[in-house]
């Protein structure tokens, strides 16, 4: 059913739909709004759940590694330093390969201190073995997160799975999100199973010591699992496309990029405001494009390739900065096109909306301009100077 | 699909006998004298790799192939009776 409603409040209705059993968190702006309304439905009784009330991120990610490893379907959210105190958890959830479901309401990383939207810390978590998914609107963020679940606990891949919100742009904005009814969730995502799950009559330890012989053996084991979420994901996008007669999710989606010559690789919500650089400058012949990466963890690298190997000018434009080198995507993004057949001619790396600084369609146009001049490899887009 | 093991880590209970930690003594290794042993249980209850076995008085020894030699128990041994001595 067709709502309008704050991001948020979405969020917290798709992880209803997906019943899990428990759900801890601790509060932290700006994803505290999620956990409230999923702690004011369980306190309601409209959905049967437990909620673990924690002293901190830490213990709120031990509580869901926990809870999914006993076979209980388990949600957690969090946004920037709370992401951070999680993040030693967040790798062993990974290895423990427990296929838990979290939100990350994308947020700026402190010193200085900042509460804004950038996405500099689930950035810091794209190498922990999460599968990483990013959303450029409300309705895409409640798609994914029915769809995360179904990714995370499929047998070829079994890997937590992260989406991955623009904080206070998406989470606090208010728009018509089509809400799917329960029993077609239901259809879609059957009940959790854990093979391998902590059973008091069948004793046993997750994540337990791994010597020199076999630890590697472990790690390449999550390496050939997101390749296999590779094929998976498209797989679960196009049954998601049945059921609720939607296209939502995938690796990744073109915008106007077939016979573009200038192309802008974005994740998140900047790609909506880029849509509409691209249709203006359409309008005024200019052939220009944007490529959205959705899954960015596993990086898709050959659908990537094909879609820009005959794009002479690209840019990537993103929220966050391996500080001294250039943005991740930009790094992963040369890494897959260096060396390879086509049209491309230069690959230019943009840092741009740090820290809630507003992205306007202005900004976007020079970006689109300057892409016709030399490479760049980080340019900081709107610096204040002086 | 590659054939690979996705359960690496995941162990069943007693599985740790498998590795055999006697190998990482480098120095010295503890000598049960078995001679003023009072029977406390002591040497028993600090063993971080709970390889010390024994009941009544001077009965106490410990399985070597999962001794690493830390001393702890000849250490907190209150008559010492336990020794460490080269390797």
């Amino acid at each position: 059913m067709k709502q309008f409603i704050e991001g948020s409040k979405a969020v917290a209705l798709a992880v209803k739909l997906a019943r899990p059993g428990v759900i801890s968190a601790y509060p932290i702006t700006p994803q505290t709004h999620i956990v409230e309304e999923l702690a004011q439905l369980i306190a309601d009784g409209e959905m049967k759940a437990e909620f673990v009330n924690v002293e901190s991120e830490h213990s709120a990610a031990s509580v869901v590694l926990g809870s999914t490893a006993t076979g209980v379907r388990s949600f957690t959210a969090t946004s920037s330093q709370g992401f951070l105190l999680m993040i030693e958890v967040l790798f062993n959830i990974a290895g423990m390969r427990l296929p838990l479901v979290m939100t990350c309401a994308n947020r700026a990383i402190s010193a200085p201190l900042n509460i804004w939207n950038d996405q500099q810390d689930s950035m810091t978590a794209r190498d922990s073995g999460w599968i990483q998914l990013y959303a450029e609107n409300n309705q895409e963020v409640v798609d994914l997160h029915i769809q995360a679940y179904k990714i995370a606990e499929n047998k070829e891949i079994m890997l937590p799975v992260m989406v991955c919100m623009d904080g206070f742009i998406l989470t606090h904005g208010a728009e018509v999100v089509d809400i799917p009814d329960q029993t077609l969730v239901d259809k879609f995502l059957p009940a959790f199973e854990l093979s391998d799950k902590l059973d008091i009559n069948n004793p046993k330890t997750l994540g337990a010591f791994a010597d020199p012989d076999h630890y590697t053996e472990a790690r390449y084991a999550m390496q050939v699992a997101n390749d296999n979420a590779l094929k998976i994901i498209p797989q679960v996008a196009d049954e998601f496309k049945k059921i609720f007669g939607r296209v939502s999710g995938g690796l990744i989606e073109g915008y106007r990029i077939e016979d573009a010559e200038q192309v802008i690789v974005a994740m998140g919500s900047v790609v909506g405001t880029i849509k509409d650089v691209v249709d203006e400058l359409r309008a005024e012949g200019k052939k220009a494009g944007v490529l959205k990466i959705v899954t960015y963890r596993p990086f898709p690298a050959e659908v990537v390739y094909r879609a820009l190997k005959d794009i002479p000018q690209i840019a990537v434009l993103e929220k966050a900065v391996s500080l001294g080198a250039s943005g991740p995507l930009h790094i992963d993004l040369k890494s897959v096109l260096c060396g390879r057949e086509g049209k491309i001619s230069r690959v230019s790396g943009f840092v741009i909306g740090l820290g809630g600084r507003d992205i306007t369609k202005n900004s976007i146009r020079e970006v689109f301009d300057s892409l016709s001049k030399e490479e760049v490899s980080c340019k900081f887009v709107g610096l204040k100077l002086g | 699909m590659a054939k690979v093991k996705h359960d690496i880590g995941i162990a069943k209970p007693r599985s740790s006998l498998n590795n055999k930690t006697g190998s990482w003594r480098t120095e010295a290794r503890p000598k049960f004298l078995q001679k003023n042993c009072i029977g406390c249980k002591i040497c028993l209850l600090i063993c971080p790799e709970g390889c010390i076995t024994g009941e009544a008085k001077n009965t106490y020894n410990c399985d070597y192939l999962y001794c690493k030699g830390c001393g702890e128990c000849a250490v907190i041994c209150p008559k010492k009776d336990i020794e460490m001595v080269k390797e």
